[in-house]
């Protein structure tokens, strides 16, 4: 390991392997960048991931998590990009000459710290708890985040219950449905606060349906029985205004409950460095080259907002990469005239990027987004002022699916465009 | 003429198709927005098959399971006779990605696969 390199990037999950590898391909030299990891091996969370339906958009072929990410690890050795395994990144922070220096500590190497040009921050997201959710009761063994469930089972070979209830129906969970099924489990059911699904529709058919697993909505966790480890759990179903309804709860014994109840953008570091983070995302405020306030820190993938697919992942991941090389060489401009502000209306929660600088902007911007509730027969629509840019029909728009709009660079170097609107319209 | 609603499973977009049927045979189907998506109908409403994904056991690996999958869909009523033999298979490492674990399983024609690799510890 050097002091000192152009790019660093920090995770190497499938964000990470795809920025730098991007910035390879776009003409940084692979000796100068470095992806630090704090896991025994690359690939990040696919690993665990073994189910299939990956890679259909980048690969046009079917892989599982491993698999997927394989691919991009033998990329980046292809590449022969360097990387750092075990290694726990503990601080990054900016230098006066706008380099950062990026401390990190490992068994093998110590505390080191290292300086980059331009950080890319690839750290992924992870589960929320149980603490996030205020069920009352003791704390038995056998409460389980799904993907701690999910790594148990896929990684580890150990089973964490028999008959298991599973809370929110987000994609992990739906996926260690059916896994713990396939495993001699008994799912007993699914709860979903909401009156509609976090998955994805697939998910729900191929792992709930195909095993008759009930899916009940606008239903959550009231109470956790049980001293040293759960016996049961009582089910209530909830109001529209969220919160249960008296009478409704109904008990289900079952020594293990799974939570799929949401992911978070992991930001400890951003946060330290002084990165701007929004409210509604938990990621970074970024601008057209996924930049964010702080100029060379870039973001992608599940640290930047929560994605449904990889695919796009390593898409946006790699726009990052080469964005971050045209850092490093000086090439992204910055001109006096004020970004373009990317604002939202009806349904629309946010967008990323939410700036754009056009002059720096590919001709077409990629606008990714997720919408507050499902919505069917919509159009997605983008405003300049008065000017209609995208009028885009939708059949269903859910919050468990990304959705996203692409907009052309010339129409946003209008002299003197201050914002556009992304909207959802009847028309 | 009968009328079955599917949800494709081929990829997220997850298309909302409806298939025409004339007692076991298709006559159309709707709603899907790629050519997967009316393959999957045709086959779903009358030979429904799934991939299995799961782990088996390795000896000697830094983990003590490693990912499998069947190399291509099964029937979906031999699923279950399926993970069966997948609990019973083991495998030693090292393993790379496509190592043949069970040929044939439970005479699907289909090979169970690794998907990930596994170094020796």
């Amino acid at each position: 390991m050097k002091n000192e390199y152009k790019i660093v990037v920090a995770g190497g999950g499938p964000a990470g392997l795809a920025a730098a590898a991007s910035a390879v391909e776009n003409g940084c030299p692979a000796e100068d960048i470095l992806i630090i990891e704090r896991d025994a091996s690359l690939g990040g969370i696919l690993n665990q991931c073994i189910h299939n339906g990956f890679g259909l958009h980048t690969f046009k072929e079917e892989l599982t998590g491993p698999e997927y990410a394989a691919r991009f690890e033998e990329k980046c050795e292809e590449l022969e990009v360097p990387f750092v395994l075990n290694t726990m990144i503990l601080d990054i922070s900016k230098n006066e000459d706008d380099t950062k220096t990026v401390t990190c500590v490992s068994k093998e190497n110590g505390l080191k710290q290292i300086k980059a040009g331009a950080v890319i921050l690839c750290m992924g997201c992870r589960e929320r708890s149980r603490g996030a959710l205020n069920i009352p009761g003791y704390r038995p063994a056998g409460i389980f985040s799904a993907g701690t469930a999910q790594r148990l089972v896929n990684i580890e070979g150990y089973m964490p219950g028999k008959e298991v209830v599973i809370l929110g129906s987000g994609d992990i969970g739906l996926i260690m449905a059916r896994r713990m099924t396939f495993e001699g489990a008994k799912v007993k059911v699914v709860a979903e606060l909401m009156p509609y699904s976090g998955g994805l529709k697939r998910n729900i058919v191929q792992c709930l349906d195909d095993y008759g697993i009930p899916l009940k909505l606008s239903h959550t966790v009231t109470k956790i029985y049980g001293k040293d480890r759960v016996e049961g759990v009582d089910i209530s179903e909830v109001g529209p205004d969220g919160k249960p309804i008296p009478g409704t709860d109904e008990f289900y014994s079952c020594d293990t409950l799974l939570l799929s109840v949401g992911l978070l953008p992991e930001n400890e570091l951003s946060r330290s460095l002084g990165v701007e983070l929004s409210p509604i995302t938990g990621g970074p405020v970024v601008n057209e080259s996924l930049e964010t306030n702080i100029p060379g820190v870039f973001a992608a993938g599940n640290v930047l907002h929560v994605h449904d697919l990889v695919d796009y992942v390593s898409e946006e991941a790699a726009q990052a990469g080469k964005n971050a090389v045209k850092y490093v060489n000086g090439e992204i401009g910055r001109s006096e005239r004020k970004p373009v502000k990317i604002t939202t209306s009806n349904g629309v929660r946010y967008t990323v990027p939410v700036f754009v600088n056009p002059e720096n902007a590919e001709d077409l911007i990629t606008v990714r987004f997720r919408v507050a509730n499902v919505y069917k027969d919509k159009y997605i629509n983008v405003y300049a002022g008065d000017k209609r840019l995208v009028h885009r029909r939708k059949q269903v728009l859910a919050p468990g699916e990304m959705e996203n709009v692409i907009l052309k660079k010339a129409d946003l170097m209008a002299e003197g465009l201050e914002e556009v609107l992304v909207t959802l319209e009847d028309e | 003429m009968e009328t079955r609603e599917l949800i494709c499973i081929n990829c997220p977009l997850g298309c909302m198709m409806k298939v025409e049927m004339d007692r076991t045979s298709v006559v159309s189907v709707s709603g899907n927005t790629c050519k997967r998506g009316e393959v999957y109908a045709r086959k779903e409403v009358v030979s429904p098959t799934r991939t299995v994904t799961s782990t088996v056991a390795v000896k000697g690996g830094v983990h003590p399971v490693v990912a499998v999958k069947t190399a291509s869909d099964i029937p979906k009523s031999k699923i279950f006779d399926v993970m069966a033999e997948i609990n019973r298979a083991c495998a030693e490492a090292p393993v790379s990605i496509g190592d043949v674990i069970i040929e044939n399983v439970c005479g699907t024609e289909v090979n169970v696969v690794t998907t990930a690799n596994m170094s020796k510890v």
